[in-house]
């Protein structure tokens, strides 16, 4: 009897999570789609102003904004953060191991709105030096964001590149080649998979990052002209106004989720996708 | 790397000058190990000397004043909002986790929808989250600003991260426990709560630790469904801001960049606290098995 019961309650507590799901994808669909059907797909999704003063709602620079900002930090981020993958697999001594291992799991766990902060009072300042601009844009973002997924993408890729049989660098060794010509041409090419899941892993915590871009990013709503120019991504988006707004511009802000929301998903699916074939 | 492979650094040079292009992706593979190091130890460095001068005794003090901005209500806000986060999170975490390695069958259909989901949650960023929250409780329950709210939030946050380290520990059980408590004549729940589950505690624990560290970090999860009030929430039903959202409201409002900087430093040692904490177990987990 009492078996029969608790069975049931692991069963419950296992469908959970399929519940918190579903409840997400149902108030936010819910919510944001209309919104978006009120203000028209078109001009919703490809409107470049974006004026809730003026009832204009239109979020083109900021899918465009998230989208730079992400491929900026994937262009800073995932080299150096796969050359640091390869170190840590192939090429660090046991007791430096100890070290860095560690260190690159802190870097993953400082909270974004400390980097944000580091953005602002040190990259910041630094950008402004270098550029004359008011320091704040998409290359600072970037560099910022590249940063927030080195732990990421050097997580997923050490363990793709260990997950590699040795039997593929000692036969290159056996060939003759030396050992990063072996780890580079050997074992690397068997790591791809492994190593794009992690890169599609940094991209999802790139777009969804929030308080660390807000800081950097300078949010103004017009489109960017060059990488020096202030950007706002989507998640900066529904931040900044979420708190004061009401009526359309709320479900504006809704839709912008949505549009998100999507975005991660298609993400996350692929990332999924890519982790069963591998297995 | 292996014995038969060990050469001195003259020889490596040699052959380094060699093969020109293994030189380049040598010094390329180390350049960016160091880079990151640097990155990291500047970005603690920076944060703790410019922070620690102006950690003042009176940013610890019970109220928080326009002239004061304390961080205490804001610490003490973080600590309720972390404990109900893991009350909600953990049982249902640990019991799903149980049916998932305990009960359910091989090649479940359940099963791979559960590992789906969980998935899907742990990409979920955090700004979804607190869309969510802030739509759920506040608009469609009707709840003003609560912490409540914001635990709960935050407990669906932290479930996937719970459940893989519950299901790690689980797993990492030898059978054999199993057995032989079924052969003493232990029913399946018995066996469950007395034996298996004790024996996973250090694993649990090291997740639960992990999830602390999302918890006190997390801001913009919590920015809608908990709000910003300054006070130490009265109830579960009042509104209150846990330390990472009192330094965003600190760096949004501009003018109180030295609290900033303290605030940084609180949240910085926390962080590394709990790293070293959860790294110490994981150590002590390994050294067991």
């Amino acid at each position: 009897m009492k078996e029969g019961v608790m069975k049931v309650v692991f069963l419950l507590a296992a469908c959970m999570s399929i519940l918190a799901v579903a409840l997400i994808c149902i108030f936010l669909f819910a919510n944001g789609v209309p919104a978006i059907h009120k203000i028209g797909i078109t001009e919703f999704l490809f409107g470049q102003t974006w004026k809730p003063s003026n009832n204009i709602y239109g979020i083109f620079p900021m899918i465009i904004g998230s989208i730079y900002v992400t491929a900026g930090a994937v262009i800073i981020g995932v080299p150096m953060g796969i050359l640091c993958a390869i170190f840590l697999a192939r090429f660090c001594p046991d007791k430096l191991y100890k070290i860095v291992k560690p260190a690159v799991s802190l870097l993953a766990g400082i909270p974004s709105i400390v980097y944000g902060f580091f953005g602002l009072v040190v990259i910041v300042p630094i950008m402004q030096d270098l550029t004359g601009t008011n320091g704040k844009g998409i290359l600072t973002a970037s560099i910022l964001l590249g940063i927030m997924i080195l732990p990421t993408v050097i997580g997923v890729s050490e363990s793709a590149i260990r997950a590699v049989p040795n039997s593929y660098y000692e036969g290159s060794l056996a060939l003759g080649a030396t050992h990063e010509r072996s780890v580079f041409f050997a074992v690397m090419p068997a790591a791809k998979q492994g190593i794009l899941a992690g890169v599609i892993l940094g991209v999802g915590r790139a777009i969804g990052e929030t308080m660390a871009v807000i800081m950097v990013a300078s949010n103004n709503t017009v489109m960017p002209k060059s990488i020096f120019s202030g950007v706002r991504t989507l998640t900066a988006n529904i931040v900044m106004e979420m708190g004061y707004a009401t009526d359309l511009h709320r479900e504006a802000l809704l839709g912008t989720g949505v549009v998100l929301f999507v975005f991660i998903l298609i993400i996350n699916l692929s990332f999924s996708a890519l982790k069963r074939r591998n297995h | 790397m292996e014995a038969i492979n060990k050469e001195s650094a003259l020889q490596r040079l040699k052959s380094y000058r060699k093969h020109p292009l293994s030189a380049i992706l040598f010094l390329l593979v180390v350049i960016s190990a160091v880079i990151t190091l640097t990155v990291l130890i500047a970005l603690i460095a920076y944060i703790l000397i410019k922070g620690i001068p102006n950690l003042s005794p009176e940013l610890f003090e019970w109220e928080y004043t326009t002239e004061n901005v304390s961080m205490m209500p804001a610490i003490i806000n973080t600590l309720i909002i972390t404990a109900l986060s893991l009350l909600f999170a953990l049982p249902v975490g640990i019991c799903s986790a149980i049916y998932l390695v305990e009960y359910a069958k091989r090649g479940n259909k359940l099963v791979s929808i559960v590992r789906i989901t969980t998935e899907t949650l742990s990409g979920i960023p955090s700004i979804v989250y607190g869309l969510f929250g802030y739509l759920f409780f506040n608009i469609f329950l009707e709840w003003s600003y609560t912490i409540l709210g914001g635990a709960l939030t935050l407990a669906i946050m932290i479930l996937p991260l719970i459940m893989r380290t519950t299901e790690e520990a689980l797993i990492a059980v030898p059978d054999l426990y199993r057995e032989g408590s079924f052969g003493l004549g232990a029913g399946k729940l018995r066996t469950v709560f007395r034996i298996v589950l004790p024996s996973a505690i250090p694993g649990i624990l090291a997740g639960v630790i992990l999830a602390v560290g999302r918890i006190v970090g997390e801001t913009a999860a919590l920015l809608y469904p908990a709000g910003t009030a300054t006070k130490v929430a009265d109830g579960l039903m009042s509104s209150g801001r846990t330390l990472a959202v009192h330094m965003y409201a600190l760096l949004n409002e501009g003018l109180y960049m030295d609290q900033a900087y303290a605030t940084a430093v609180v949240l910085l040692v926390v962080v590394i606290g709990i790293n070293a904490l959860s790294g110490l177990i994981a150590k002590k987990v390994g050294v067991k098995d």
